[in-house]
């Protein structure tokens, strides 16, 4: 049976991808933030997932306006990443797996989350970036990888309940997949950050860590706010938060926090790493 | 027919990107989404109103464009992702975007967001549960 072992965090700024590439990780900027994230890497070279789900949000790579999906699952062999328009090198292509993308897009329509399914999807930086802060770069990546889209960008945006409930979905249909697969899901995006408008530049390093706190052992607690309290608090780009909810929802509720880890700022953004063991 | 009002429309300084901007913007997002493609951007950069004309965008929405006025494209309606794709490759920086919108420099933008991890690692000890370097 396909068992989920664990989760992780983090957020997908851009401007990681670029230090990754130019190699600035021990730079003074950088330094703290890449640091973070090693016992994030050492508890998954252990864990040694087969998979990784990625719930994040596309920016304008794979989906225009014309159709914007709430809920997109990738349900192909590969997943390519390409020119965003922002000057990120793109990376080598992700290999998926679509025999269990297909049997996670079934369960789900199955408990009424009626998902898209994606038979060709280009994957941004919000995908490739916390794959490549977890992994470092590859030529072939060692491990599979199945993007999970969230619309946060084109309000009406799912409330961070739905996403919470998302999770809880994508939890039992993946224990119903027979296959023997190790699973990791990464809830990307956050924490707050705003970069449009003359308030564009908020971080609020308090409801920072107070989403955190509450994400590893208190989900239900996010699920008191409106999108709009969490655009007040967290920013307009902040409401990408909610994605980490979706992780969440499909690890058991007393997962163990093996790793908490807050920077800000980090480009516009205050960026978090949570790591949760479900076993 | 009024657009419906919505709970986050008193936030100041932010203009949530839902329906009502949607709309109207299509496109110019359509312009901006174009500029993933190399060949489109080199169109663009060569003659911008030829492109604008093409692209069916016109009005403000054309004289935002040639004028660069990235708080006025975003007041109409341009959504800040796509608005990056035109911003980035002219060599104006989220940040620069983000300053602009403000009125300050780029310097005091950056130095604001620096301000606002002071005592981080101060706060990460007292809750003691947090990795801190």
């Amino acid at each position: 049976m396909a068992k989920i072992i664990g989760g992780i965090t983090s957020s997908h700024i851009p401007a990681v991808g670029n230090a990754i590439s130019q190699g600035l990780t021990q730079e003074p900027y950088w330094k703290r933030f890449f640091d973070g994230y090693e016992p994030a890497k050492t508890w998954l070279q252990q864990a040694k997932p087969d998979v990784v789900i990625v719930v994040y949000n596309d920016h304008g790579l794979n989906f225009f306006l014309d159709k914007v999906p709430t809920f997109a699952l990738g349900c192909a062999d590969i997943y390519e990443n390409a020119d965003e328009g922002w000057g990120l090198k793109p990376t080598a292509p992700f290999t998926g797996d679509a025999q269990l993308s297909w049997h996670i897009a079934q369960s789900l329509v199955e408990q009424e989350f009626d998902i898209c399914t994606c038979q060709e999807m280009k994957v941004d930086h919000g995908f490739v970036n916390p794959i490549r802060a977890l992994y470092g770069d590859h030529e072939q990546w060692p491990v599979k990888a199945i993007p999970l889209a969230v619309n946060t960008v084109q309000h009406p945006v799912p409330s961070a309940a739905r996403c919470l409930k998302l999770g809880r979905a994508l939890g039992k249909a993946l224990e119903s997949y027979p296959e023997d697969t190790r699973v990791v899901i990464l809830g990307t995006g956050g924490l707050s950050h705003q970069l449009q408008g003359e308030r564009a530049g908020i971080i609020d390093v308090e409801f920072d860590l107070e989403c955190m706190d509450k994400i590893a052992t208190e989900p239900e607690w996010m699920t008191q706010f409106s999108n709009a309290e969490i655009i007040r608090r967290a920013g307009s780009e902040g409401i990408e938060t909610i994605m980490w909810l979706v992780m969440r929802g499909a690890l058991k509720d007393d997962a163990a926090v093996l790793h908490k880890h807050y920077h800000a700022p980090i480009s516009n953004t205050g960026a978090g790493v949570l790591v949760l063991d479900n076993q | 027919m009024n657009w419906q009002k919505q709970d986050y429309d008193d936030i100041p300084g932010t203009y949530v990107f839902d329906g009502q901007r949607a709309h109207p913007a299509y496109a110019i997002n359509k312009l901006l989404y174009t500029f993933n493609d190399e060949a489109c951007r080199a169109e663009f950069d060569a003659d911008p109103a030829a492109y604008c004309d093409k692209m069916g965008v016109t009005g403000d929405f054309k004289k935002a464009v040639l004028a660069q006025d990235f708080l006025g494209l975003l007041r109409m309606g341009a959504n800040i992702y796509f608005l990056a794709k035109m911003c980035i490759p002219r060599g104006v920086s989220v940040q620069d975007a983000g300053a602009a919108f403000q009125g300050i420099s780029t310097e005091e933008f950056q130095q604001r967001l620096l301000d606002k991890g002071n005592g981080l690692s101060d706060i990460l000890a007292k809750r003691g549960d947090y990795w801190n370097g």
